[in-house]
């Protein structure tokens, strides 16, 4: 089992420590994971991330390389600028959805997802290596080891940094990055994150991760564990890798087709040729019942349509929300069907995500 | 964590008070709602349901897993405690008081002499 940096601090706060992918994490604090989803709503919280992993590519083929392997288009892309993305097998579905950052003209920085880390740079390695459309000018590195990563979001996440930090953060505009200090110690700050509120995601050396967040804790930034972060992306509407999003899952038949762009890439005609027999859509259920990965969706007359993969309720407005695929003809929008909650048909609305915008 | 002296316990962590007019009043114990996390929903048996000693009687969810509730004595639903549906977080804050479940008219008063008393759940609840 491995240990982030912070792992030493979790167990000091009384975190409740879990294996996930791998790796030793917090799901909660005593706090309890109501009252952390309320902190990053109301206020900021913090989360240690640094289980993820960040691959380095870099080359004078890096620009065509990613556009080539990744859904999104990176050549859009400015130094210091990032985009949501995605990395598509070639049978019509995903090895990870991923950030993508261009820190220059050649060099660009993947985060990917702790538990995918080594498909993705196995992935990327052989598509760059591959004599058609390549090979590619380029070099395919892991650099996780190098970065501890922390997630810093809330509506007062902003002001908190920006006076921790020596460079003026109020400038700096969504999906953008930044070099800055904290207290002397060099820190790289994206205006990204993973639960709908304004925030950064910090990139820092592991040996200053523990110093950093322990200044952000007295500035007030309320420690958050994976449970609250669940919560709220799901709340948000962001999908899970491994959940929504899996190797037979299209992004086309998705909230999220935005992401793929129109121009050649990797496995993007098998994408295109699968059509859309399911779609991934929002559920609200009518009562408080969890609708839980894997629970039935059901039309009408109770026949199975589908399945849930993700669902919570809601600590911010107390409903019950969930994702699910569902054949395509119940997909549409006000759509009355069911979840199956321990034998009984639970009456829910198919609901466009995200399910709260701040 | 607390252990009340006046409450017996079963092994699958509910409390029962004592008998009063044939009446025990039902719950899930300290320990039991630290596992569970925080409570987001409820569901109760219906009154007049009759329960054997053991059978699946409620559901308690929250945000990490749905727990089921065994009724620790056999007996008649004669009220369960409403205020859940809207405050289910009664259980963690309070799980021996304003958490409590349903209340049973038992069949038989003495079974509850013989569930575990709270030195003999304290060592169950320690071996988790």
């Amino acid at each position: 089992m491995r240990q982030t940096p912070l792992h030493d601090e979790h167990v000091a706060l009384n975190g409740r420590m879990v294996d996930f992918a791998g790796w030793r994490m917090p799901i909660q604090y005593p706090t309890g994971i109501p009252q952390e989803h309320l902190a990053v709503r109301q206020d900021a919280g913090v989360f240690d991330v640094s289980h993820m992993g960040q691959l380095r590519i870099l080359g004078p083929d890096a620009t065509p390389f990613l556009s080539w392997a990744t859904l999104n288009d990176p050549a859009k892309l400015r130094p210091g600028q990032g985009q949501y993305s995605m990395l598509q097998n070639d049978h019509g579905g995903l090895i990870d959805d991923l950030y993508v950052y261009r820190d220059a003209d050649e060099s660009f920085l993947v985060v990917a997802n702790a538990a995918n880390v080594d498909a993705v740079l196995a992935h990327l390695q052989a598509l760059a290596t591959a004599p058609s459309p390549g090979p590619f000018r380029v070099v395919v590195r892991d650099e996780s080891d190098a970065w501890a990563l922390l997630a810093v979001q809330g509506p007062s996440a902003a002001t908190k940094l920006d006076r921790l930090a020596d460079a003026d953060l109020t400038a700096v505009r969504k999906n953008r990055l930044v070099d800055a200090t904290l207290s002397g110690m060099p820190v790289r700050l994206a205006r990204t994150g993973y639960t709908g509120e304004d925030g950064f995601e910090v990139f820092c050396r592991p040996v200053d991760a523990a110093a950093v967040w322990r200044l952000l804790l007295e500035a007030g930034v309320t420690p958050c564990g994976l449970g609250a972060r669940d919560t709220l992306r799901l709340e948000a509407g962001f999908p899970l890798f491994g959940h929504e999003l899996d190797e037979r899952s299209n992004p086309l038949c998705t909230p999220f087709a935005w992401v793929v762009k129109d121009k050649p890439a990797f496995g993007l005609e098998a994408l295109r040729a699968g059509g859309c027999p399911r779609r991934l859509i929002g559920l609200v259920l009518e009562g408080r019942g969890i609708a839980r990965d894997g629970y039935r969706v059901l039309d009408e007359s109770g026949g199975a349509i589908g399945r849930v993969t993700s669902g919570t309720v809601s600590p911010l407005t107390r409903t019950s929300i969930a994702l699910a695929w569902v054949d395509a003809a119940h997909a549409d929008e006000g759509a009355r069907i069911a979840v199956e909650i321990r034998g009984q048909p639970v009456a829910a609305t198919v609901t466009p995500p995200p399910f709260y915008r701040p | 964590m607390k252990i009340p002296e006046e409450l017996r316990f079963a092994a699958s962590h509910e409390w029962a008070t004592e008998p009063t007019d044939g009446i025990v009043t039902i719950g899930i114990s300290d320990f039991a709602q630290d596992q569970l996390g925080d409570v987001v929903f409820v569901e109760l048996p219906d009154v007049g349901r009759r329960l054997a000693a053991g059978e699946a009687a409620a559901v308690v969810e929250s945000v990490k897993t749905a727990s089921d509730i065994y009724a620790p004595l056999a007996g008649e639903v004669v009220e369960v405690n409403g205020a859940l549906l809207d405050a289910p977080e009664a259980i963690n804050t309070d799980a021996y008081g304003e958490g409590w479940l349903f209340r049973l008219r038992v069949t038989d008063a003495d079974a509850w002499g013989g569930m575990l008393d709270a030195n003999a759940y304290a060592a169950v609840a320690e071996e988790g």
